[in-house]
């Protein structure tokens, strides 16, 4: 799409070569096992933040918030004020008593404030469901990407970051990569901000010409379209167009004129548009005219008012039962830290995602073709191209094609961190020689699965999945948290009722949506956006069974709650329980 | 005037009782230890709910207000939409203030917690 793949193709290397370096430089810093998973907790809050951001942000943020609000317009921005609010829950509900429990996972936490390991087990397969979820999309954008920017076919991008994210994991662990995921930070920052200036000045030059005018867009000039991939489109009015390539499974090479209605347009095919003709949308998205675009509670179905308030609560509320987050707070030295660390992390994540959406707002002006393609994820890496000729332009779709990638890159290295750790100690036991090998062998299967997805799977808007996968955390692992960390009567029972019940209910929602696609009417939109139901069952029967089972509440509750609450500077029995323990057994 | 005079008293004869500290009433698990951390748990959930509740219902009132009174949302801020104000770009400086006004208050609350349990 740009003028040559060279620069993109050596700014992915770019990235990926600096990627697996700082893993190795960090690599001589690991000496025990300890070391290997959390960096011995001694990383400065000022790193963790940056790495934490880093961490978060991934192909959703960097990729799919431009993507849907060039599609959808001003509902899509609760993504990104939802994925920053996660932080102030996590901020003031768990932070502090998280890092004070000294659990490395989520299981870990389960198992040592509820005393039971079946409750150990039921949040292994849940933590392991989430992030699974979430790489899917991120591989699934890695392809997008290298496409997009090299012409790549579509296997080679989560092939890429798969291996990346193998070599840089295998080796260095949880240090490495908090110096790595730093450094991702700010090159996504960097990557974002640099083009996305030289895009506004380009617009401002240009007499600020409206971005969304009231009606359904149109093209605004001849414009030549270029399919990737297969792709239905919904052609509205009737409309000659110049075409060379396969439509409606016939070659053609010639004017033709499509009827309103379903047209299929192969790969390959080259489709010229007459100015002022109104662009076909493809037929997974839904058109909407400037005016609706432009202003809120006007996309999400059938239900907006009910879509939006189920999207905020699992936005707010899933941050904190993401599983590669939890890790993170660990490398704090102390809760004191953790909590400073959040609000350093509230606000990086606050710079970061002022930048997104104004992507998606210029691509509606700018690539609005896209819409066609149906591949409005691509808006972040084809903008800056587009507004920006010669070498320059070249040099800035470069810069986001690193960022892209670092984005990948980085949200994947922490799930496969938190996923594997979570296989190797609780799925895979003891079968594994030692802690080390177990690891290897669960971050491999922790790749495996969401590679051979994103390769045969459906294509969903990135942000869309990513936003199902906090769903399920929100129904699940933030009752178990506040409840946990709060309630003294909580009890095993109690916890695995209520992750077996919301929890589950919540993944079948998301399922049901991903095998089936979106559905009309009430039950669309329940199934859609999950959270609003499923979170509140979660907490209901989480109470409710735990209050008929009161006689399995913990029985060192006490200490626990003092483990959790009390700064670290007071001399007081905090249990004796400790994470690293199961290393050290026999 | 300025000369300096040393305050004596007779010696106690009996050695002064020490008290326990609260740390190891805590330890040990006693009534009074549970008051303290009672005190401490509800004091720290009622700030956290409090600043998650103040600043859920502040940014959940945007779609209501929205839905309640159609005629705000094409109002213009310099030439953006006001959604676009709100959700774009003023949100955020919101949430970190919130941030930080709870950090401030959870650590108060965790030094005077410090303080009172290792007073004997």
């Amino acid at each position: 799409m740009t003028g040559s793949p060279t620069a993109g193709i050596a700014a992915v290397v770019f990235t990926a070569v600096v990627t697996v370096l700082i893993g190795m430089y960090g690599v001589r810093a690991v000496r025990t096992t300890s070391d290997f998973y959390v960096a011995s907790r001694s990383v400065t809050p000022w790193w963790n933040a940056s790495a934490i951001g880093g961490e978060y942000l991934s192909a959703a943020s960097f990729l799919g918030i431009a993507g849907l609000v060039l599609a959808y317009g001003t509902d899509m921005l609760w993504f990104p004020v939802g994925y920053t609010a996660g932080y102030l829950m996590l901020l003031v509900l768990v932070a502090a008593p998280l890092r004070r429990s000294g659990a490395y996972t989520l299981p870990d936490f389960a198992e040592a404030r509820l005393e039971s390991t079946a409750v150990r087990l039921t949040s292994s397969v849940l933590v392991v469901a989430i992030g699974w979820l979430y790489l899917l999309p991120q591989f699934q954008a890695a392809g997008l990407t290298l496409r997009t920017v090299t012409g790549a076919p579509a296997w080679v991008g989560p092939a890429a970051v798969a291996v990346v994210v193998l070599v840089s994991v295998l080796g260095g662990g949880m240090r490495s990569i908090t110096f790595v995921q730093a450094f991702q930070y700010w090159l996504k920052l960097t990557a974002l901000a640099v083009p996305v200036i030289f895009a506004l000045l380009v617009w401002q030059s240009e007499g600020r010409p409206e971005l969304a005018p009231p009606d359904e867009p149109t093209f605004a000039e001849r414009t030549t379209v270029e399919i990737g991939t297969d792709v239905t489109i919904e052609v509205p009015d009737p409309v000659t167009v110049r075409a060379d390539g396969t439509v409606d499974g016939e070659p053609i090479d010639r004017d033709l004129t499509l009827t309103a209605g379903e047209h299929h347009v192969e790969a390959g095919s080259v489709l010229t548009f007459p100015a002022d003709a109104r662009i076909p949308h493809a037929a997974h998205l839904t058109p909407m005219s400037g005016e609706h675009w432009a202003l809120p509670l006007r996309s999400g179905g059938d239900h907006p008012l009910y879509s939006t308030y189920s999207l905020i609560l699992a936005l707010f509320f899933g941050t904190m039962g993401l599983p590669h987050v939890l890790v993170r707070f660990y490398t704090n030295p102390d809760g004191r830290a953790a909590r400073r660390t959040t609000l350093a992390v509230l606000s990086l994540l606050s710079i970061f995602y002022l930048l997104p959406p104004l992507y998606g707002a210029l691509g509606r002006l700018y690539t609005p073709e896209l819409l066609l393609t149906g591949r409005t994820d691509a808006v972040v890496l084809i903008l800056p191209g587009r507004l920006v000729d010669g070498v320059a332009g070249e040099a800035l779709t470069a810069l986001v094609a690193a960022g892209a990638f670092a984005a990948f890159l980085s949200t994947s290295s922490g799930l496969t961190v938190s996923v594997a750790g979570v296989l190797s100690q609780d799925l895979l036991g003891r079968r594994a020689r030692n802690p080390v090998a177990g690891f290897r062998l669960g971050a491999i299967l922790a790749l495996m699965i969401p590679v051979a997805l994103a390769l045969s799977g459906p294509t969903l808007a990135i942000a869309d999945v990513v936003g199902l996968a906090f769903a399920v955390a929100a129904s699940s692992f933030c009752p178990l948290l506040v409840l946990g960390i709060w309630w003294r009567r909580l009890t095993w029972p109690g916890a695995v009722a209520g992750l077996i019940v919301g929890g589950g209910a919540a993944t079948a929602a998301v399922a049901t949506i991903i095998v089936i696609g979106p559905q009309d009417g009430w039950l669309g939109a329940l199934l859609a956006q999950p959270a609003a139901w499923s979170m509140p069952m979660t907490f209901t029967v989480m109470i409710m069974v735990s209050l008929l089972t009161q006689r399995h509440v913990a029985p060192g509750v006490d200490r626990t709650m003092v483990r959790l609450h009390t700064p670290e500077n007071l001399d007081l029995d905090r249990g004796s329980w400790d994470p690293e323990a199961r290393w050290h057994r026999p | 005037m300025n000369e300096r005079v040393t305050v004596t008293g007779p010696r106690r004869r009996r050695p002064r009782v020490r008290r326990q500290a609260v740390t190891a009433e805590i330890d040990a698990q006693t009534r009074l230890g549970e008051i303290y951390m009672r005190a401490l748990l509800r004091a720290q959930l009622r700030l956290g709910l409090t600043v998650a509740g103040v600043v859920f219902v502040m940014v959940a009132m945007v779609p209501l207000v929205f839905a309640i009174a159609p005629g705000l949302k094409s109002v213009d801020l310099m030439g953006i939409p006001l959604p676009w104000v709100l959700l774009g770009g003023a949100v955020y400086p919101v949430l970190i203030v919130a941030a930080w006004f709870y950090l401030r208050h959870a650590e108060r609350i965790e030094r005077d917690f410090a303080e009172m349990v290792n007073r004997r």
